[in-house]
């Protein structure tokens, strides 16, 4: 198993290459450090000084790939790539363009807030999605099949946007139920979290129900399912028992890999209710201009999709022993 | 050197897309020609049975076809929103403009045929907002009353209930804005694949065909292009190149291309090992040939799945991003950009509701049809794919 692990990572590494190539070419050879500046001093104006100033200041000014002003070693170290791109790979992402603050550290911090709400919108979601798919299975042919997968299209097609808006309006603004917006750490902060919780899970509730639903049917009209008929057993227990087990596999595997990326938080939500998330960060990064944080979230959630795929690659073998190591 | 004409070149086509951008001749030209090739393919694919068999299916279901009829209402509008031409501007006395060299001017903006059906509504500005076919301005005034009393009163509209979902801050009709939006959404929903399939069809095929090295190096770019998940690589494109349309329907084009290429290359490798496909081999026909005339239409079907099924997610996107601030810029009619207005506006006492109910009603009536023609196309063109 651990042989297979490491192997599967490996096969992750020249992935993890090209992404920090993509990165480099979009943030420093599409957008030269000259634009970079420019947009940050924020006049069309700027003088030839200001920009070389700016740049000495935030370490741009070195060549891109190839310092040829250098000996030895040291072309190759005094460039933006050895001293921006490549500590990426070490997750050191240096210095925020804007206020200078830490990166890593800032990232550190904002991990929990962000974590508070997508844990509890997973965990929530799963089960009750999985329950009602089952109820709607149970009657699939029938009227409430049929009513079920229109109202679940209905929300399906309702952007996320009028969810978080009209549940805000709704249950905090109108009803007091929830306060508006805020966040707090530990017991205090559950009043805050309660509302964007609910809310995630309505806008991600009519696409994962039709996708379970799709899965038992599926499973329903195999060959164990009749032999399980056969022996007389009820709809219930056939649909419960034995069906559940088998459509777990291809469910559960379908949501291990959106795991790593509950750490990037969910960017509306944490926009709309004030919680300093990830989520938030990124956009409060791209509001300001600041290219280093959207340059070392864009590496953060490659990273975090590509753990998620091991993840899926992991835990097939162990759901599904068909599957060999080797 | 080297690098400065690279960036000449780069500058020449910055400033060019706009200028096409700009350019209603140029576009009513593109959308005659995509006009065309869509009838073309169309016409073709209808002559097939397998086709056929298709729409027959999807025409027993009344709902789907339904949804259809919206869809060509939705496709009618963006039509007229995209086919316009640039009138000459007239002066206050109505003679034509003339310039110094006494050449004739006219309006860059342009006017679309939507725009000259709508002219009355068009023109309908009132001084800010008013409810739904209301009578009096949202906002009260003072006035003077006869008896010299000073009253803070509604005053009337200068277009009284012509307005059907009201009108937003600057006193434009809201119904409108909303109308202009649909060209926008189309666009994203329907540019944005055209400008992905060819890539897709390319790359996947020909990936799945000969397998090996090729396979290899096209797996390895559009598995490390899809690992950047799409709104953080759209964040740093948008940034990058500013907002505006055509940007993002270039953004998510790369960002939708990586998804239906994987699902070709898994297709063609089930093809290739077909019996007709070794019989067209074993007669000696050119690999290429046999990529043209026996895979790509024996995978079209996945392509129009994928495109019809993309459609809705796409149009939603829209609004997220456009509030995130990387969407459509501000300039350009959006239901996201409506969206965003009416955030502020909704927490005002009393509420101004119409202009998110407008972009309500506007998308959902786009996107619930899309998802249910997307559905019935899906079960009548691959029951096999139903599952997913």
């Amino acid at each position: 198993m651990l042989t297979y692990i490491i192997r599967r990572i490996c096969y992750a590494a020249p992935i993890l290459v090209g992404v920090n190539l993509i990165t480099f070419l979009l943030f420093f050879w599409v957008n030269t450090p000259d634009n970079m500046a420019r947009t940050i001093l924020g006049d069309k104006r700027v003088s030839r000084e200001q920009i070389d100033i700016w740049k000495r200041e935030h370490g741009y000014h070195f060549p891109r790939l190839f310092n040829t002003q250098e000996k030895g070693l040291s072309k190759v170290t005094q460039t933006i790539f050895w001293q921006k791109n490549l500590p990426l790979f070490f997750f050191d992402f240096g210095k925020s363009d804007q206020d200078g603050t830490n990166i890593s550290r800032k990232i550190r911090d904002r991990i929990g807030p962000s974590l508070f709400i997508t844990l509890p919108m997973f965990a929530i979601s799963l089960f009750v999605d999985l329950f009602l798919a089952m109820i709607i299975a149970f009657y699939r042919g029938t009227y409430i099949d049929f009513y079920a997968l229109i109202v679940c299209v209905l929300l399906m097609s309702i952007s996320s946007l009028f969810y978080i808006v009209g549940g805000q309006f709704l249950l905090a603004k109108y009803l007091h139920l929830f306060p508006v917006s805020g966040f707090d750490t530990g017991l205090a902060g559950t009043k805050f979290v309660v509302l964007p919780i609910l809310i995630g899970f309505i806008a991600g509730l009519g696409g994962a129900i039709r996708y379970d639903r799709t899965i038992f049917l599926e499973e329903i009209n195999k060959d164990y399912v009749r032999t399980a008929r056969a022996k007389g057993l009820g709809e219930g227990t056939v649909l419960f028992k034995h069906a559940l087990k088998n459509a777990l596999i291809p469910i559960l595997t379908s949501v291990v890999v959106t795991i790593p990326f509950l750490i990037m938080g969910n960017l509306l939500l944490e926009a709309f209710f004030g919680i300093p998330g990830l989520g938030g960060y990124l956009i409060e990064a791209i509001q300001k201009q600041d290219f280093a944080v959207v340059r070392a979230m864009v590496y953060l959630g490659s990273v975090l999709y590509i753990a998620g795929l091991i993840l899926v690659d992991i835990s097939y073998t162990l759901v599904d022993p068909r599957i060999r190591l080797g | 050197m080297e690098e400065s004409k690279l960036k000449n070149l780069w500058d020449t086509i910055l400033t060019l897309v706009p200028e096409i951008w700009n350019n209603w001749y140029l576009q009513d030209v593109l959308v005659a020609a995509l006009l065309i090739f869509l009838v073309w393919i169309g016409r073709r694919l209808s002559r097939q049975p397998y086709w056929r068999l298709a729409i027959r299916e999807v025409r027993q279901r009344r709902i789907a076809v339904a949804a259809f009829y919206v869809l060509c209402v939705y496709g009618l509008i963006a039509l007229l929103d995209s086919l316009g031409w640039h009138p000459a501007l007239r002066g206050e006395d109505g003679e034509i403009l003339r310039d110094t060299k006494n050449r004739v001017v006219y309006d860059r903006g342009g006017v679309t045929i939507l725009d000259a059906l709508l002219t009355p509504l068009r023109n309908a500005r009132e001084k800010t907002y008013s409810a739904p076919l209301a009578k009096l301005l949202f906002s009260t005034e003072t006035t003077v009353l006869p008896d010299g009393a000073m009253t803070q009163v509604h005053p009337p509209l200068k277009y009284p209930r012509r307005h059907l979902m009201g009108t937003d801050k600057v006193g434009n009709d809201v119904f409108y804005q909303s109308l202009k939006a649909i060209r926008t959404g189309m666009i994203l929903g329907i540019f944005t694949t055209a400008l992905a399939i060819p890539f897709a069809i390319f790359f996947g095929v020909v990936a799945g065909y000969f397998g090996g090295r090729i396979d290899d190096l096209i797996q390895y770019i559009y598995t490390t292009l899809a690992s950047i998940p799409d709104v953080l690589l759209i964040a740093a494109f948008m940034m990058i190149f500013g907002r505006g349309l055509p940007q993002l329907c270039i953004i998510m084009g790369i960002t939708s291309w990586t998804g239906l290429c994987r699902v070709l290359r898994g297709e063609t490798l089930k093809q290739r090992e077909m019996e007709y496909v070794q019989s067209a081999e074993a007669m000696g026909a050119p690999a290429l040939r046999i990529l043209r005339r026996h895979i790509v239409p024996n995978v079209l079907h996945i392509v129009l799945i994928t495109v019809v099924l993309g459609f809705s997610g796409r149009v939603l996107s829209e609004a997220a991003l456009t509030y995130i601030g990387i969407g459509v810029g501000a300039e350009t009619y959006s239901w996201g950009r409506m969206i965003n207005q009416a955030l502020r506006e909704l927490a005002r006492d009393p509420a101004i509701w119409w202009n998110l109910a407008a972009a309500f009603v506007f998308m959902l009536g786009l996107v619930l049809p899309a998802n249910i023609f997307g559905d019935a196309l899906r079960d009548a063109l691959d029951p096999r794919l139903r599952t997913q």
